[in-house]
């Protein structure tokens, strides 16, 4: 098991390495002018020469090849340089976001696992029946529907009618940040991440259904059922636990779709996470923030998938024992 | 079977072609502004008095356009590229390397950048788009022709000396057509809803354009003035007719799927 892991740490670091080189490739080809985006409207007051010397003082003037070597060395060194829009360095404005990020995360996808699992297994079950119907129009339905636009509408139905929640933000306001309680971080986090686990239920109880209506037809859920097994035991002791770990495993490869959300659900609630600091790096030209987060997505999503795989290897012995480990 | 496919594609399409006969400018009335629905308004009017029913219907045709060229590009690169795939099994590992490396990033993540680097744009979001869509489809038709190539029907075919390209044409297409088909419908409304949502963070079309991802984004403004109409009809609009197209497209699948899955004739 430890080589398989090890396998997988390698191949992260050389996809690391790929997505590093095609973004910074990209990045440099795009049209927006770094130097523009760092000194902002004062272009007017810098002259031809100035504009050279800050070009050499930051190495545009050298081949792309070694600026990318240069850029790479840096951030291997822990160094991830100084963000343009915030003026403070990228790990600072990082740090200070990523606590917000993984709170909304982490809340919508407890609750869109549990409630996912829960109500896709109800549907097979009750396979036909029209509480199945309505589970599986319900999935169907939000499978079709704008992330955003159902922000938008919560925000309305809860903000602006009802006045339960904040209308965004991460923190009341005027309040230093000292005086921010876990209680009001997670008092804020609570319309995104219903945005986030609304949206994200479905793929898991699409799953999970489909799982364990195949768990259902095998021949040993026909002995179970002669055996005078039914309902609530025969899913608890048969279909539960065959069908929980590729439904697990499912929900935690869906990272990335999480993470894409996560950006929509921060921009409309003005939630100032990650996502929100990515739209933001994006539409201004802040090109080492920008990098900086694209990577640490990367990250996020590889592990999404690491710990699927690895969680089939820890959890069924089948596969440690005779079976191949990929 | 049939009634089930053709009725929610006919809604579909009578609704795009009726797009087409608004007029390209949308009249402006300001002494009107700010309508709530009423029965000349159906969905209101906005802050500069237009008829919000007339720009949804624009936008959604917009949509509509964008997915269809999206759709159809992301199929054939994934076409091409998983031909290319079976040529060589050189070829076939960079391809997997470069579908695994294109999954790496969260789908919005690589939007974003594609279109930062080309600066947004129609073109920007088609290119975005399909850059991001293909890795999924390749992999479903690299799988399908690895397997379709040990065949012995194509064995023998190339035994007899045709050449790639003619057994291309003559085995595998027909052969992958109903994927094909198949991953056009699932890629077309995923497409639509991306383009909406990266309209709406600012990184798509541009603000002129009527589009639902730019009236939604203007709406944000207004939403805490109390007017609902301007978020809420034209979200219900597109998601109507993703709805339509999805009943569309399951029942296109199931009339392909036909002799292989039998599972709907017990369930009616």
């Amino acid at each position: 098991m430890a080589v398989a892991i090890i396998k997988k740490l390698v191949r992260l670091v050389i996809l690391l390495f790929a997505v590093s080189l095609l973004t910074f490739l990209l990045v440099s080809m795009s049209p927006v002018d770094p130097i523009r985006a760092y000194i902002g409207t004062d272009m007017l007051l810098v002259s031809p020469e100035q504009r050279e010397q800050i070009e050499a003082y930051w190495g545009l003037d050298q081949p792309l090849f070694s600026q990318y070597v240069q850029w790479i060395s840096s951030i291997l060194s822990g160094d991830f340089g100084t963000s343009l829009i915030h003026r403070v360095p990228v790990t600072e404005v990082i740090a200070d976001r990523f606590f917000s990020s993984i709170l909304l995360i982490a809340l919508a996808w407890l609750m869109s696992g549990i409630l996912g699992i829960v109500l896709g297994s109800v549907a097979a079950m009750k396979k036909g029946s029209w509480l199945d119907r309505v589970i599986k129009g319900y999935c169907y339905l939000l499978l079709s529907t704008p992330g955003f636009w159902l922000g938008l509408l919560l925000l309305m139905v809860f903000s602006v009618w009802l006045g339960i929640f904040p209308t965004g933000l991460s923190a009341p306001i005027g309040i230093t940040t000292g005086d921010v309680t876990l209680l009001d971080r997670l008092y804020h986090a609570v319309l995104p991440a219903l945005t986030l686990s609304i949206i994200g239920v479905s793929n898991v109880c699409l799953h999970t259904r489909e799982k364990l209506i195949d768990v259902l037809n095998t021949p040993y859920i026909l002995q179970a059922r002669a055996n005078g097994y039914q309902g609530i035991r025969l899913f608890r002791r048969h279909g539960l636990r065959n069908m929980l770990l590729p439904a697990i495993s499912v929900h935690f490869a869906s990272f990335g779709e999480l993470f894409g959300g996560a950006i929509i659900a921060e921009q409309v609630f003005s939630y100032p996470g990650l996502g929100q600091a990515v739209v933001d790096a994006g539409l201004q030209g802040d090109m080492p923030l920008f990098l900086a987060i694209v990577l640490i997505s990367a990250v996020f999503v590889f592990v999404g998938n690491w710990i699927a795989d690895i969680l089939y290897l820890v959890l069924d012995p089948r596969l440690r024992k005779g079976g191949k480990s990929s | 079977m049939k009634k089930n496919m053709m009725i929610p594609l006919f809604l579909f399409l009578t609704c795009y072609v009726l797009s087409f006969l608004i007029k390209d400018t949308i009249s402006l009335e300001l002494t009107n502004k700010n309508q709530a629905p009423s029965l000349s308004h159906l969905f209101g009017t906005d802050w500069l008095g237009r008829d919000m029913l007339l720009r949804t219907l624009k936008g959604i045709q917009l949509s509509i356009t964008l997915g269809v060229v999206t759709a159809l590009l992301s199929t054939s690169l994934g076409l091409l590229l998983s031909l290319l795939a079976i040529v060589h099994p050189y070829l076939d590992r960079m391809l997997s390397w470069l579908i695994d490396l294109f999954l790496s990033l969260p789908h919005l993540v690589t939007l974003i950048l594609i279109s930062f680097v080309l600066g947004g744009g129609f073109k920007g979001v088609v290119i975005g788009l399909m850059l991001t869509h293909w890795p999924a489809i390749t992999r479903v038709l690299r799988a399908e022709l690895l397997q379709l190539q040990t065949m012995p029907y194509i064995q023998i075919s190339k035994q007899q000396g045709k050449g790639f390209w003619w057994r291309a044409r003559h085995h595998f297409l027909p052969h992958l057509f109903p994927q094909l088909m198949v991953g056009f419908t699932l890629i077309f409304p995923h497409a639509i809803l991306h383009e909406a949502s990266i309209t709406f963070l600012g990184f798509g079309l541009a603000a002129e354009q009527p589009a639902i991802g730019i009236i939604l984004s203007e709406s944000m403004q207004y939403l805490s003035s109390g007017m609902w109409w301007l978020a809420f009809f034209p979200g219900v609009t597109l998601l109507l007719m993703m709805l339509l197209f999805q009943r569309f497209a399951n029942a296109f699948k199931h009339h392909l799927e036909r002799d292989r899955s039998y599972e709907h004739y017990f369930n009616g």
